[in-house]
């Protein structure tokens, strides 16, 4: 194994944990953004370019998307 | 050393279901949802993995030089496009049951049902 | 049961898992050291058998397009529940204001539309050639689309994203993959099969069936996340 891919899955993992530990939902999407940032590093690192690909599009744009749509829909409390 | 992807999807899985299990909050339970799906992601590349070779694309490359194996690649891009549709069905659910009863702890939630 | 004693009984479960799990990694082989013979042969014969060289392409698309179609389906269905699901409960409450008041967004934004929705339709276009494809360029297109309501107002948006067009692009995607499938069916062959010819390996038409289903993929995945993002806009401005 290559000294970069040892370091990309120490990266991913602290990014995961961070994800989970993170508790405030709207810090938790940026957080979830640098985890994506680090698996496509990984996806990249293990020569899958197009699984790159799909995660770039989905970890960066999709997925916080909808994130905080809900979320700023449901900041203003109960109904 | 070797055994370091291994480790690492071992390790995604189980932070995401910790996260699941002691979540207050419905739309962080959904992120940790997806850090468990990410670690399905790593074990399958892992798995294909095949040390000195590349991307399996052959555009101006002789096939003969070969490359990781293509298959798990195959089941591993659709898999997060689909991912993230069906992450936002659990969103709507979430935000229906915010609509309904107005909070989104799951523990809170327990006790209004009994 | 209370919350404590469901972490007790967590925490027991998973450690039982989680040493089944590692124990059952670790009869892996070696990390680099695959010998699984399927993806070896693929990548040998993909470029004579069917004139493409993203050979990932080829397996989604042909070797094992069938499984892409349950997958297109499960995207189908689940836009379907969201459309369900939030169309429903929606009241007709006051509109909230959505006034982009920097230039500077406005401008870089409403600038950028246009280059990534072409970048998007590159990727999907190139699928059949380099990394790419239907599935990472309909998200991309998307999104270009979705940068329209983020840079600009919610009516522009709208107006570039009807809902009727979004509605028939997304069952023409789905219904094109079964229809080509079915015209496999009435010329003889299998589901699925690769009926028509083979083009020029190098270019954007090459292997036959495998550029139309990628762009019928890319289509309805690009309809689909437009949809997806269309339901929760509206939760969000109503």
């Amino acid at each position: 194994m290559i000294p970069l891919q040892v370091v990309t899955i120490g990266l991913v993992a602290l990014g995961g944990l961070a994800v989970v530990l993170v508790r405030d939902a709207v810090r938790q999407v940026l957080v979830l953004g640098f985890f994506g940032l680090g698996l496509i590093v990984l996806f990249m690192v293990f020569q899958a370019p197009d699984v790159a690909l799909s995660e770039i599009v989905v970890s960066c744009v999709a997925f916080p998307f909808i994130l905080l749509t809900a979320l700023a829909k449901m900041r203003g409390g109960p109904k | 050393m070797s055994f370091l992807p291994y480790a690492l999807a071992a390790w995604l899985f189980f932070v995401g279901l910790y996260g699941v299990v002691t979540s207050r909050h419905l739309v962080h339970l959904v992120v940790c949802l997806g850090v468990m799906q990410s670690s399905t992601y790593v074990l399958l590349l892992a798995i294909g993995y095949r040390t000195g070779k590349k991307a399996p694309i052959f555009l101006g490359v002789s096939p003969k030089v070969g490359a990781v194996d293509p298959v798990v690649q195959a089941l591993t891009l659709t898999d997060v496009v689909v991912s993230v549709t069906t992450a936002s069905l659990i969103l709507a659910l979430v935000i229906d049951i915010w609509k309904r009863s107005g909070t989104l702890d799951p523990d809170e939630l327990r006790k209004e049902e009994t | 049961m209370s919350r404590n004693t469901r972490l007790a009984l967590f925490a027991c479960s998973g450690a039982t898992l989680a040493a089944l799990f590692v124990w059952g990694l670790t009869g892996l082989p070696a990390f680099g050291g695959f010998q699984g013979e399927y993806g070896q042969i693929l990548n040998r014969v993909t470029g004579q058998e069917r004139h493409v060289t993203n050979v990932v392409a080829a397996i989604v698309f042909d070797y094992r397009g069938f499984d892409t179609l349950g997958e297109e389906f499960i995207l189908f269905a689940a836009v379907m529940g969201v459309a369900l699901l939030l169309r429903e409960a929606r009241g007709e409450g006051e509109r909230r204001v959505d006034i982009v008041r920097s230039d500077f967004v406005r401008a870089v934004g409403l600038a950028s539309v246009g280059p990534v929705v072409l970048v998007g339709l590159f990727t999907i276009a190139h699928g059949v050639l380099t990394p790419g494809g239907g599935f990472q360029g309909g998200v991309a297109t998307a999104s270009g689309l979705v940068l329209l309501w983020a840079a600009g107002r919610y009516r522009a948006y709208r107006r570039a994203s009807p809902h009727a067009l979004v509605d028939f692009a997304e069952w023409t995607g789905a219904g094109a993959y079964a229809a080509v499938g079915i015209a496999a069916l009435v010329a003889g062959s299998a589901y699925l099969t690769n009926i028509v010819g083979l083009g020029v390996t190098g270019t954007l038409a090459a292997g036959g069936t495998i550029a139309i289903l990628n762009l019928a993929a890319g289509l309805e995945v690009t309809a689909a996340v437009v949809l997806l993002c269309h339901e929760f806009l509206e939760e969000l401005m109503s």
